[in-house]
């Protein structure tokens, strides 16, 4: 569990922390974009180049970022695979009996699985860097013109602060009756399928029962301290676009430039 | 069954920017058949410490010995069953990890996991049920509709219905009133008295430590400050006053006293009882003195 470090938030001071998480946002939904257009080698390394400045500029250590998304780097491995056995076309490199691997297989696996690479550490850097009350007051910033089409902007980023932080009370509970439930001679590792989703139910019960009545709680709470939606409610943290925000979209800028040029 | 740590350490996360050190140096032997309680300040590493004790943790340095197994750092362990079957821990706020239709098939749960058939299950969760003091009719009852404190017992009873040869408590009575605080810990003092059980009991409360425990660990910032019998640890007040924790009210009633009265009543009071004798004896001292 603890090795899970996605949704997680690291706090060290770096450039990439103290960007505007508007700025943030929208960067990562733009890369999301321009990284479909890179196609051969030199914009697969632009893009690369582009990924290990974020890095370096997070502060967040290289081999700790690695290690704590392992679990989708199978992804990763197994998409390679698949590509390299049935992506047909070019000249065949390798033959293993009845499997032939072909020269665009190969090229096909190593660049898809960079794309993935690139995905899962830009938006892991986002919220290994951004808290997530600064997610969701980016999120409603953003979102505001909607209000216009009756989109309840302010519920939406409630909901969203309310899940976000409930998380880790929600994990550390889950720790907390998996162990008391272990102690009780539950075994979550051992046993066939159906036994070991069986051995869940003594651990999602609990869990549920407990969530609904934080939730209910967590109402009153908040009626009883003069919560009314979001009308006229003023904040407490602004946030404040600077000059380091756009030198991050000049930069994305020039990449995304330079993937067009160099693109085949 | 006895249980002993060798330089026992643990660390969290370890290998994460979030490595933090909970508990070293951990020294200690619980015989069998002892009563043990574990006081210190919330964060000092007590409930570190007792997930050791049936291997919810393992030591990241060190060893600990339960019983006849012995569990070191660095050795992956598997088939931990044995050992969790003879000690029990009963969690803070046990109550949450009740999940069952009714009270009975909750009871029978542990001791089920554990290899026991159904009819002894079901024989054991009916003296669990007399042990923590609630009627028999309760068993068929939903765990859900119970009060705060009827579902603590029962929680409690889960446990004792796996019969436990050590049984470990973490504050067993966090948030209970008054009254259902001494039912509880004097229940468990019953059955350590009449069954060939061990006790560890972390506590925040002196008055327990004192009441009950034989033997009294002391943590400060993850290890062990001092051990010793309840006579040992609260000889010198002062000193666990200084480390924030409280003494006895009875210890702190007698220091006053002597100091109103610039005169030792002898001994140490960890009784009411004990005390009262001996406000009674000065009393009666000093009327002989004036009579003469």
């Amino acid at each position: 569990m603890n090795k899970i470090i996605f949704g997680r938030y690291i706090p060290v001071e770096s450039f990439l922390h103290k960007m505007d998480p508007r700025a943030k946002l929208i960067i990562t939904i733009l890369f999301i974009a321009v990284v479909f257009l890179a196609n051969n080698g030199i914009t697969y390394a632009l893009l690369g180049l582009f990924t290990l400045l974020t890095i370096f500029s997070s502060k967040i250590p290289f081999r700790f970022l690695l290690g704590g998304f392992k679990l989708l780097f199978w992804l990763i491995i197994i998409t390679f695979f698949l590509h390299i056995f049935f992506t047909k076309g070019g000249n065949v490199i390798v033959e293993i009996g009845a499997f032939k691997v072909y020269e665009h297989g190969l090229r096909q696996g190593i660049f898809i699985s960079l794309r993935f690479f690139f995905l899962i550490i830009m938006t892991g850097l986002l919220t290994l860097t951004t808290t997530p009350i600064e997610i969701t007051d980016g999120m409603e910033s953003l979102l505001k013109p909607l209000k216009r089409f009756r989109f309840p902007v302010h519920e939406f980023a409630l909901m969203m602060s309310i899940a976000l932080r409930f998380i880790p009370t929600l994990m550390d509970e889950t720790d907390k009756i998996m162990k008391a439930q272990v102690a009780r001679g539950v075994d979550f590792t051992q046993g066939s399928l159906k036994e070991r989703a069986q051995s869940f139910i003594p651990l999602l019960i609990p869990l549920f029962i407990n969530s609904f009545k934080r939730a209910e709680e967590l109402a009153i709470a908040m009626e009883a301290r003069g919560y009314r939606g979001g009308e006229g409610r003023t904040k407490y943290r602004l946030l404040k676009w600077g000059i380091r925000d756009t030198a991050a979209f000049i930069i994305l800028l020039v990449l995304t430039t330079a993937l067009i040029v160099f693109r085949s | 069954m006895q249980i002993r740590t060798r330089n026992l350490e643990y660390r969290y996360n370890i290998n994460t920017p979030f490595e933090h050190l909970a508990i070293y140096d951990i020294n200690i032997a619980i015989p069998a058949r002892s009563y043990t309680a574990i006081i210190g300040h919330t964060g000092s590493g007590k409930s570190t410490l007792l997930q050791h004790f049936n291997a919810l943790l393992q030591p990241t340095s060190g060893e600990i010995q339960i019983g006849e197994r012995t569990i070191r750092a660095g050795v992956k362990e598997k088939q931990l069953k044995p050992v969790r079957k003879r000690v029990g821990i009963v969690f803070q706020f046990p109550e949450q990890q009740l999940f069952e239709e009714t009270v009975e098939k909750d009871i029978c749960f542990g001791p089920l996991n554990f290899g026991v058939d159904i009819e002894e299950a079901k024989a054991r969760a009916k003296e669990a049920i007399q042990l923590v003091g609630l009627p028999d009719d309760i068993l068929q009852r939903s765990p859900f509709e119970l009060s705060g404190g009827q579902m603590r017992r029962v929680a409690i009873a889960c446990v004792l219905a796996m019969k436990p040869e050590v049984l470990v408590l973490d504050e067993p009575t966090a948030g209970l009133d008054p009254r259902g605080r001494r039912e509880i810990m004097d229940m468990f003092y019953k059955l350590y008295q009449e069954q060939d059980i061990s006790i560890i009991l972390v506590t925040h409360s002196m008055e327990d430590a004192a009441r009950y425990a034989d033997h009294i660990i002391v943590m400060h910032k993850g290890t062990i400050y001092k051990e010793g019998t309840p006579e040992e640890i609260f000889a010198a007040p002062q000193e666990l006053l200084e480390l924030g924790l409280d003494v006895p009210q009875t210890i702190r009633f007698q220091m006053k006293l002597e100091e109103r009265l610039r005169q030792s009543i002898g001994g140490l009071s960890l009784s009411m009882d004990d005390l009262v004798e001996k406000i009674m004896a000065l009393i009666e001292t000093r009327r002989k003195k004036d009579h003469e």
